[in-house]
């Protein structure tokens, strides 16, 4: 039987993970890491998981050494934050290339410098181009869910791509809640037991293909790059049987709540979307018609969930955590991508928020909500903002 | 909605006193809870603002409150006029001293206890949550004494939670003054 437990994101993940019974977990413990990897270290040295728990130097290091166990053909996992998902970047491509279901948990910090360890989504967003498959999730529920259908949908044969999952740091990682804890043998039962013929293996050896020429590059990044284009119905499949199995299930690559009818519309990535709801219910229950779309998956992009916005829409804000300086925040830029490419002309502005962790209150969020309520005056101002910015005030030091 | 403040130093168990509550909530009373610690470095002995977040349907707001309904202070030496700006006019304040003298410019209503001399008496040592835990439910019944117990005891091990759970009751019945059962 299930059961229900008061557990922060991280422990909440950590269990997802316990759940999913990886054969290695290669992680490196030092700040930015959040203590997914400490209660796994625990799960194993307990006995409680059958795993190998490789404790290396660096987050370089534990990049390679999932992608050696995932070479192995073995389930693998590995968890970072921020710089430490940075220092990773020469490994994310090799992984995703050579097509291995890495599993990692990312806790989205703000990026140095000025050093922070306070959430934004600075991080992940450097990485949109690595090739993973990157899921962002608002609550530790939906935390520990999503550490479970990240295995079966990196390892589903027509998928073989690696996932990160994206919890906001502190805002989920350190945040207690109310979790149901699915049973063991329901999720044996969804997650079987990754079985693969793409591994390395003395009796079947081949090669990774590790380098080619100018002739052949090109083809296989068109494949890579196809081969995303199916995922959206895998992510389907996945959650369909999850919810079915488990009672709980989250959409595909977005979510619209009270987008019917809807004139402004706000698209937000991870925990802020929780208040967000709320300043919708707020705003409806006074008559005036305001929805917020979930972005859930990144890559792949929800372009057609965007692209399938009621008509009466008239006006779209992006809350972007992050930024791509001298541009604009990243999310607002692929928002504004599926517009066209759908040849939807709707007003659009972006919202540049919560960067280190400043606080964005439900009063804020209204008030986004009362300007985009005013399409021409969104057609015609600035398109990039920032929310909550104090440039000639006193800061509160408590954000 | 409650929102429930907990402010301490890194040591003295703010966050734990605020999880512990959450955990009471949720897991026994079938409520939704949130519990939070004031974000950044760990370190003992620096300022720690905890929050506790308990309603009736799944809490998903996550902004910072600015104000609570129940401020529970633990270490005295962090309270100035300040407070009076978390506070509504029917917020009630908890706090850890032996001279409430001191705290005339605190608008609300002020119930005071020895929290640091009792936690002296049962724990030997002066960590004062569990007793804050205690004098909260003295006065406001947000969930009862025994699943407050209860969460102790899930918590500590045996021998601490025995110690822990006379200070539970010793400081809930010091704030309740006669009408405990």
């Amino acid at each position: 039987m299930s059961k229900k437990e008061f557990m922060s994101g991280d422990e909440a993940f950590a269990f997802g993970v316990k759940l999913a019974k990886p054969e290695v977990i290669a992680a490196y413990p030092i700040t930015p890491q959040t203590i997914v990897v400490e209660r796994l270290s625990d799960y194993v040295a307990d006995g409680d998981l059958d795993s190998q728990y490789i404790h290396v130097e660096s987050e370089h290091s534990a990049i390679m050494a999932a992608l050696g166990s995932s070479a192995m053909g073995a389930r693998t996992f590995t968890a970072t934050s921020s710089q430490g998902l940075l220092y990773m970047a020469e490994g994310l491509p090799y992984v995703s290339g050579s097509r291995f279901p890495v599993v990692m948990m990312n806790a989205n910090r703000a990026t140095a410098v000025p050093w922070s360890i306070y959430n934004d989504h600075n991080d992940s967003m450097m990485f949109l181009n690595s090739g993973w498959i990157q899921v962002y999730v608002e609550d530790a529920q939906e935390a520990l869910d999503m550490a479970i259908q990240a295995f079966r949908l990196a390892e589903d044969p027509r998928v073989m791509t690696p996932v990160m999952v994206n919890l906001d740091g502190f805002v989920l990682t350190h945040t207690y809640e109310l979790v149901e804890i699915p049973d063991q043998e329901l999720v044996d039962r969804f997650l079987p037991p990754y079985q693969t013929e793409h591994k390395m293996s003395l009796d079947a050896p081949k090669s990774v293909c590790i380098g080619v020429g100018p002739e052949y590059h090109m083809e296989f990044r068109y494949r890579q790059h196809h081969d995303f284009d199916h995922f959206p119905d895998v992510i389907r499949e996945i959650d369909s049987e999850y919810r079915e199995k488990f009672g709980r299930g989250y959409g595909v690559l977005s979510e619209q709540y009270r987008c019917e009818d809807a004139e402004a519309v706000l698209m937000t990535v991870g925990s802020i979307t929780g208040s967000v709801r709320e300043v919708v219910d707020d705003l409806r229950a006074e008559g005036i018609r305001v929805g917020v779309m979930k972005l859930r998956y990144l890559r792949p992009f929800p372009t057609e969930d965007i692209l399938s916005l009621p008509e009466s829409v008239k006006a779209i804000g992006v809350l972007d955590k992050n930024l791509s300086y001298g541009y604009e925040g990243t999310v607002y830029t692929n928002v504004n991508s599926a517009l066209s490419r759908g040849n939807r002309r709707i007003p659009t502005k972006d919202y540049i928020c919560g960067l280190g962790g400043r606080n964005i209150s439900k009063e804020n969020i209204r008030q986004i909500y009362l300007e985009l309520l005013n399409p021409a005056a969104i057609q015609e101002g600035e398109k990039v903002s920032f929310v909550n910015l104090h440039l000639d005030q006193e800061v509160d030091k408590n954000g | 909605m409650l929102d429930i403040r907990w402010y301490g130093r890194g040591g003295q168990g703010a966050f734990t006193a605020a999880r512990l509550l959450g955990r009471a909530a949720s897991v026994y009373e079938g409520k939704y809870a949130m519990a939070y610690p004031s974000f950044g470095p760990e370190r003992r002995g620096a300022p720690v603002w905890s929050f506790t977040r308990i309603d009736d349907r799944k809490v998903i707001d996550r902004a910072q409150p600015e104000k609570c309904d129940c401020l529970i202070v633990l270490d005295e030496t962090l309270v100035t006029e300040k407070v009076n700006e978390v506070l509504k006019p029917e917020s009630v304040v908890i706090m850890n001293t032996v001279k409430p003298e001191k705290y005339g410019f605190i608008q609300n209503r002020l119930v005071t206890l020895d929290a640091t001399g009792m936690a002296l008496q049962f724990l030997g040592r002066p960590i004062t949550n569990v007793a804050m835990l205690g004098a909260l439910l003295g006065v406001t019944d947000i969930v009862t004494l025994d699943h407050a117990d209860q969460v102790v005891k899930d918590n500590f091990p045996t021998k601490l939670y025995e110690k822990n759970s006379a200070l539970l009751k010793a400081a809930y019945a010091s704030v309740r003054g006669g009408s405990e059962e």
